[in-house]
């Protein structure tokens, strides 16, 4: 009998030794699998806050309180209609008496260019502001009003405190002068912070602060309207055509595997479908919802198509066989017995496949939702924008107001995707049967 | 009168038809259902469909091709001296016209070519209404005599109506078959004319990419050049950065989410990836020109490193972050897929667990991760916003991922929006490029669900 080596002997330290490396080994690859996991969730967390933190000032706007003179400053002849007061209105400077306001607060200031600097602390919406309350309410006429109106921009920055007070300095587009002037009016109480209301109910526009997310939202609805009522029948149809009455052939198999296939194809190829096909040969017109619901339909159609697939056929074949004997034709067997049992799964899946209908972007590129559209869109053929192609467009703008303001639109849109993908875990949890 | 009253108008008489249809039925029983061969909603919904469909398809075809034909036969009625026109400008004065004819502001209100031809628009719409009326209207009344006549109680109209039914889910399915010939038409077509305007091999193999044309012939530099290749490279440049972050650290993940986490650290992660896997393209691409490019760009100076402010390396590592979910979930599948068994067997030799997993499992498992490569491969080459937003537009031929590089997606949106007219090599280029983007992916996608297919039965 010889002797065993070292390598049969446990408790050789040859053996000991190798057993210690294994177990590092088995330890690094631990740690591997959690640094990959840390690196996922920093990301997440850095991309979260990152974008919180710079958005939630978005909801705030800085506005300044102005004793504005009203007295004699529209003027009508004596007994003249509703009409003719409402053109005057219309027609006035109103620029004028905001300056006049500003003049009385610091009389000191004399020339034009610092008169200029001064103006410019107000946003050019308060003007439209005060016409639009002078027109509400005619008797504010012949008063000095004391109102609160809205703040520049750089302002907003400003006493947010996003740019330094330093005047001039690296980032900073106020002048040491206006710098003063405001923290005058912050002394003097004339400045306050305010749910920003704008924010939610204007449509876009150049002026930072003026900008709103309400024409984009109604965008996103409308198109979504359109993509709903199109790819929940045809989705629905084609998933119980498929799973129930489809005969087991080349065509069948065909379609499959064009449906795989389809839920592969970059979102950005359905654009130039969406403008070869529905601008370019039916000739529908641009940047419309109607041919953004078109084009976000045929996309997220093989999503709907697979999600019903998989809830149809989760219904056991036991149901089936029941229905059918009693008599029940296979059309009511579907209609009254399998579909309504597959209900909620593809009601979930629709509503996941609208939450990526209302993320994407790329295919509404394509057919020219990307217009600068100010008022909010009335119906399906009117031009308008996307909540997604609205970011896009203020993250595209030099002004610095904007990276706030896209910062707090991608919230709306990540609150709205959250909210839909709850009800999605909600019906699942809800309705969801275990055979 | 317009399209809405015709769809209307169509309904209504199906809505009447599926009423006749089930009174006549219900008296030629004398009045018991049970004397019928199907239940007489059935002989309702028989001539509904009889009266409806023709009304629906004369709808259709409006709506499909109406506008065209509208447009040649207003156009075909423009005096001699228009013959000398180029498309372009016809096809302005008929915007014009038709602008007027609806009542919306034209910039030439007043041209008498204008007005006759806003005219001959209106007449002709009348007149293409009128004929779908009466067309919907003849059809379908047809139709409900035909189907009515036959209705007695013998009559099977619950197998016709199912017929029917079956008939209308069939072609709902091949509606998916018909997006998939849509798409490759259009961009053969539009690709067919761009190859008109620049030969095929220039637009493949050419080294120069600088897609400007002239507004007039006799400007200098009118051409335009379409070599193609410095936006390949950029985006195999892009994807292959993307590929380098997210397949070790969504391979890694699910690893440890399958074989060594607890349930409490799976109940954070699970759903926090779902979130990463939800987030908007459009709001990456944001976080990556806002956050992360600048953090490069800082991090290069440090290091004494050039790094540009559109790196290829910014959008390539938000891009790697935004698959990681993707590759991850089809990985953990593809792990899971391997028979139990397996795992067994190598626990019960003494294997640890990172043995296991390397020695075995990962063998196994290797078809679907490679299939899970190919089609996160084909995600990145597709990814746009990511890239329009944070990668650049100057097409450099370069594989230094700190420079700035331009991808096919790139181009195609900055190729497409803005005002240009449809003709030009330009905006057909962008179509020629969307065919490579869709070929590419296409195979990618085919081989990726090949390659799992094939291997995956190995074990069962």
């Amino acid at each position: 009998m010889t002797e065993p080596g070292f390598a049969s002997r446990w408790s050789s330290p040859e053996m000991q030794e190798r057993l210690r490396r294994r177990y590092r080994a088995e330890r690094r690859f631990r740690a591997l699998g959690l640094a990959a996991i840390g690196i996922a969730l920093t990301a997440l967390v850095i991309l979260l806050v990152s974008i919180t933190a710079r958005g939630w000032s978005a909801f705030a706007a800085t506005e300044l309180r102005l004793d504005v003179p009203l007295d004699a400053f529209v003027e009508w002849p004596e007994g003249a209609d509703a009409a003719v007061r409402e053109q005057a209105i219309d027609a006035a400077d109103w620029g004028a008496p905001l300056r006049e306001a500003l003049l009385r607060l610091f009389p000191e200031v004399t020339e034009r260019s610092q008169l200029r600097e001064l103006a410019a602390l107000v946003s050019t919406g308060a003007r439209t502001q005060l016409r639009d309350r002078v027109a509400r309410d005619p008797s504010l006429l012949g008063t000095s009003a004391s109102l609160w109106l809205p703040a520049d921009d750089e302002v907003d920055l400003v006493v947010k405190g996003i740019v330094p007070r330093e005047a001039r300095e690296g980032s900073q587009r106020l002048s040491a002068a206006q710098l003063g002037w405001l923290a005058t009016l912050e002394a003097e109480g004339r400045v306050r912070r305010t749910l920003n209301t704008t924010f939610l109910t204007a449509g876009d526009s150049r002026e930072p602060e003026q900008a709103g997310i309400r024409g984009a939202l109604v965008g996103s609805l409308l198109t979504l309207i359109v993509t709903l009522a199109i790819v929940l029948p045809l989705g629905v149809a084609t998933a119980i055509y498929l799973e129930e009455f489809a005969p087991q052939n080349r065509w069948t198999e065909l379609i499959e595997v064009n449906i795989n296939n389809l839920a592969a194809v970059p979102s950005i190829v359905f654009g130039l479908l969406g403008l070869a096909v529905f601008l370019n040969f039916v000739g529908l017109p641009r940047s419309a919802p109607l041919v953004g619901g078109l084009t976000l339909a045929l996309m997220t159609l093989p999503t709907i198509i697979i999600a019903g697939r998989a809830a149809i056929e989760a219904v056991p074949p036991s149901i089936r066989e029941a229905a059918r004997g009693i008599g029940a034709s296979p059309l009511q067997v579907t209609g009254h017995h399998v579909l309504p049992l597959a209900l909620p799964g593809i009601l979930t899946g629709t509503i996941l496949g609208m939450a990526r209908a209302l993320g994407e972007t790329a295919p509404l590129l394509m057919i020219g939702m990307v217009a600068f559209v100010v008022d909010v869109p009335g119906g399906f053929r009117d031009a308008a924008t996307a909540l997604p192609v609205q970011i896009f467009l203020w993250a595209d703008s030099p002004e610095r107001g904007f990276v706030e303001k896209t910062s707090g639109a991608i919230l709306v849109l990540l609150a709205f995707l959250i909210a839909m993908n709850g009800i999605a875990i909600w019906l699942r949890q809800r309705f969801e049967r275990r055979w | 009168m317009s399209l809405s009253a015709l769809a209307m108008f169509v309904v209504a008489l199906a809505a009447a038809s599926f009423w006749l249809g089930r009174r006549r039925a219900l008296a030629a029983a004398g009045g018991r259902a049970a004397a019928l061969q199907s239940l007489p909603g059935y002989y309702g919904w028989y001539a509904a469909l009889w009266s409806g469909v023709p009304g629906l398809v004369v709808l259709l075809a409006w709506m499909l091709f109406f506008g065209g034909a509208l447009e040649s036969l207003t156009l075909a009625s423009l005096p001699e001296s228009a013959h000398s026109l180029s498309s372009a400008e016809v096809e302005l004065l008929f915007h014009d016209a038709r602008n007027a004819a609806i009542g919306q502001a034209s910039m030439r209100a007043d041209d008498p070519v204008v007005i006759a031809l806003a005219e001959r628009w209106t007449s002709l719409q009348k007149t293409g209404l009128r004929l779908a009326f009466g067309l919907a209207f003849a059809l379908g009344l047809a139709g409900a005599a035909y189907s009515l006549r036959r209705v007695a109680p013998g009559f099977a109209a619950r197998a016709k109506v199912e017929r029917a039914v079956g008939i209308a889910l069939m072609l709902c399915s091949t509606l998916a078959v018909l997006v998939t010939i849509g798409i490759v038409l259009s961009l053969i077509f539009e690709t067919g004319r761009f190859f008109e305007r620049v030969p095929a091999y220039e637009f493949l193999f050419g080294l120069h990419w600088s897609p400007q044309t002239a507004l007039r012939a006799d400007q200098v530099g009118s051409s335009g050049s379409f070599g193609a290749v410095p936006i390949f490279v950029g985006t195999l440049l892009v994807t292959l950065i993307a590929m380098l972050v997210a397949v070790p650290i969504g391979l890694f993940s699910a690893i440890y989410m399958t074989f060594y986490s607890d349930r409490r650290l799976r109940a954070v992660v699970k759903p926090a990836l779902e979130i990463l896997a939800g987030v908007p393209t459009v709001v990456y691409g944001f976080f990556a020109a806002l956050v992360v490019a600048p953090i490069v760009r800082d991090a290069g100076l440090t290091l004494g490193l050039d790094v540009a402010s559109e790196s290829a390396l910014a959008a390539g590592l938000v891009m790697g972050i935004m698959i990681i979910p993707f590759v991850s979930s089809l990985s953990d599948d593809a792990i899971t897929a391997v028979p139990q068994a397996m795992r067994e067997g190598s626990f019960g030799l003494g294997a640890t667990r990172s043995e296991t997993i390397r020695l075995v499992i990962l063998p196994a498992a290797l078809p679907g991760i490679a299939g899970a490569f190919l089609l996160a491969v084909s995600r990145a080459v597709g990814e746009t916003m990511i890239v329009v937003m944070a990668a650049g537009l100057a097409a450099n031929l370069t594989a230094n991922p700190l420079e700035a590089v331009t991808t096919v997606t790139v181009q195609i949106v900055t190729l497409l929006t803005g005002d240009q007219e449809f003709d030009s090599a330009k905006t057909l280029s962008a179509f020629a490029l969307g065919l490579m983007l869709f070929s590419v992916t296409l195979v990618l996608n085919v081989i990726a669900l090949r390659v799992v297919q094939r291997f995956r039965e190995k074990y069962d």
